[in-house]
């Protein structure tokens, strides 16, 4: 079967090093528009480096990362926001001395319409009403789940098209866990968002995805349809606990 | 000048005049005297506050202190001197747009060597970038000190009187001047750390500059409106502080922006309320060494009430002990 969606991400050949050490060995991804996709791997495999790589937070030694037909390989962080990319961070990052309100506000930081802003922050309270309950809250006192939902919100409201998320259900209840990957479903569906998902927890992961990547020590070492490889059973044993 | 202050610069107040002046008995003179005290302390120690905000602001956006604030209160006050030609003296019209033009200036002067000095070690060694900082300062007091062989004397910008409160306190027009341009300037600064889009995108620069990148925010020009910001209340400071030391030289803010640094430690530095706490306590605490007979030693023994308050309290008055949950 042939699919005419385009690829909203394409990752050529992408290189990265820290000093000696080669984290990124080419790596090339391709990510169609409106799917969820996910990258799973060990500890160190070089996930959270891939994501960075596509935000412009480490530079890239070589290759190309191209985003809707634009290399975007030399942008600054903030100008790949404004392109339409966002980026949840692994560890949440949310900002602890801001309130809940001001850390939505951040996360529109370049949106000027305040209509838009006041759209974007309902869409996210009815996702997550437990944030709404919050706003004056300060963010450092929200539990490890509430904060995911703010740091999945704060991103949500820069209004993106593609969405990345690190390891959102890391330190995790797991019934809490079930709840977000929900949520993250629904954002997929509802808002028509593409999405880059990291996971440990490869099964979940390849429950909610249509294509997946498995990451070992810098290189893809297998990509298929998540159905396939859920059911392979080297990824089986290496990741989804036999 | 109306003689609160001498032209050492060390605080001598004029209790004796009001001790002649005034008939009451003679522990009223010993609260009067406190209150006297009080108030100088104060109008020293907002200048202080004045300083010890840039230093705190831009160690809280970039983790480091900038040696070369001091400077740029030194140049808020030579501006401050330049411009005073434009205007009538002794004019509250001709004052405040002296200190807005001079508060101006200095704004551009720390944005300008934000964006030449320290933008291109981003992300070099703290050590590097601290002694580029030490480098710009010694470049600012050296060429002013090329043109300039000594002191000038500072115009007297403002209309000047003194108003004897009741128990016979003093409070010069200066004082008062020094009181209300610092606490407008300390509401301004508030409202925008916490009220503004921009003061937000501070508060979340300082928190986590790889977040704030990911939200959209350019960080360098959250980083330069910093420096602006700080310098421009430096440069205030400066002009309240030539107003009362009316000889101005190119070293005259070294020892002030120790003392502001040494505020902003004591407030918990990159804590802003903090800053302003620790400039004022400063400024009060210098005053009274100052006034007692122990006035040689003034700075040995404020330094070493703070280094005391700083044993107990290490992250400072208004620092948070908390480390940041990851
Ligand atoms: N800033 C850095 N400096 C030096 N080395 C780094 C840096 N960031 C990552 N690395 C190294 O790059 C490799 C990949 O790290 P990365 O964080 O991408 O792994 P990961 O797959 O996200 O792992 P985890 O599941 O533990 O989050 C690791 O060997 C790591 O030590
Ligand atoms: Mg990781």
């Amino acid at each position: 079967m042939f699919e005419s969606r385009q690829n909203i991400l394409e990752l050529h050949d992408v290189v990265v090093n820290f000093g000696v050490i080669n984290a990124l060995k080419s790596i090339s991804l391709h990510i169609k528009t409106g799917d969820i996709v996910t990258l799973i791997g060990a500890n160190g495999a070089g996930k959270t480096t891939t994501l960075r790589a596509i935000s412009g937070l480490v530079p890239i030694k070589s290759g190309r990362i191209i985003y809707q037909g634009d290399d975007i390989s030399l942008l600054k962080p903030h100008q790949i926001v404004r392109n339409g990319i966002a980026h949840v961070p692994e560890g949440r990052m949310v900002f602890a001395n801001l309130s809940v309100l001001e850390n939505l506000q951040m996360g529109a930081y370049l949106q000027q319409d305040k209509k838009v802003i006041k759209s974007q922050m309902d869409y996210v309270y009815s996702i997550f009403p437990r944030l709404k309950e919050r706003i004056k809250q300060t963010a450092g006192t929200l539990s490890g789940g509430e904060q995911q939902m703010l740091a999945i919100g704060r991103a949500l409201m820069s209004c993106p098209k593609f969405l990345m998320l690190d390891e959102p259900s890391l330190g995790i209840a797991p019934l809490l866990v079930k709840n977000i990957f929900e949520k993250i479903v629904e954002i997929n569906r509802q808002q028509g968002l593409t999405i880059l998902l990291v996971e440990q927890n490869a099964n979940l992961a390849l429950d909610i995805s249509t294509y997946g990547y498995v990451l070992e020590s810098g290189k893809i070492i297998v990509q298929d349809n998540s159905q396939v490889l859920k059911t392979n059973p080297e990824i089986r044993k290496a990741y989804l606990g036999g | 000048m109306d003689g609160i202050y001498d032209s050492q610069g060390g605080i001598r107040s004029n209790f004796h005049i009001i001790l002649f002046s005034s008939n009451s008995p003679a522990n009223l003179c010993r609260v009067t005297e406190f209150f006297q005290q009080i108030i100088n302390g104060l109008s020293l120690g907002a200048i202080y506050a004045l300083i010890a905000l840039g230093y705190t602001m831009v160690y809280g956006v970039l983790r480091f202190i900038n040696f070369a604030h001091s400077d740029i209160f030194m140049v808020g006050a030579f501006s401050g001197y330049f411009f005073s030609r434009f205007f009538p003296s002794e004019s509250i019209f001709g004052g405040i747009s002296v200190v807005f033009l001079s508060m101006l200036v200095c704004a551009f002067l720390g944005m300008l060597i934000e964006r030449v000095a320290y933008r291109p070690l981003r992300g070099s060694s703290k050590l590097n970038v601290l002694i580029t900082a030490i480098g710009v300062s010694m470049f600012l007091e050296y060429s002013f000190q090329v043109k300039l062989t000594k002191p000038l004397s500072f115009p007297v910008l403002f209309p000047t009187m003194s108003f004897t409160l009741p128990g016979g306190i003093i409070l010069s027009s200066t004082q008062v001047l020094v009181f209300v341009m610092t606490l407008l300037l300390l509401i301004a600064l508030q409202y925008i750390v916490l009220y503004t889009k921009m003061g937000t995108a501070m508060r979340a620069v300082s928190f986590n500059p790889m977040a704030a990148s990911l939200v959209g925010i350019n960080n360098d020009a959250v980083i330069s409106f910093t420096f602006g910001l700080g310098s421009a209340l430096a440069a205030a400071g400066g002009i309240l502080y030539s107003l009362n030391y009316p000889s101005i030289e190119p070293l005259m803010g070294v020892l002030p922006g120790l003392k502001a640094f040494v505020a902003a430690v004591l407030g918990g530095i990159g804590n802003i309320p903090g800053a302003a706490l620790g400039g004022l306590l400063l400024g009060v605490i210098e005053t009274f060494v100052n006034g007692s007979r122990y006035s040689t030693y003034t700075d040995a023994i404020a330094f070493t009430l703070l280094i005391i308050i700083l044993i107990f309290r290490p992250s400072g008055l208004l620092g948070k002990v908390t480390v940041e949950k990851v």
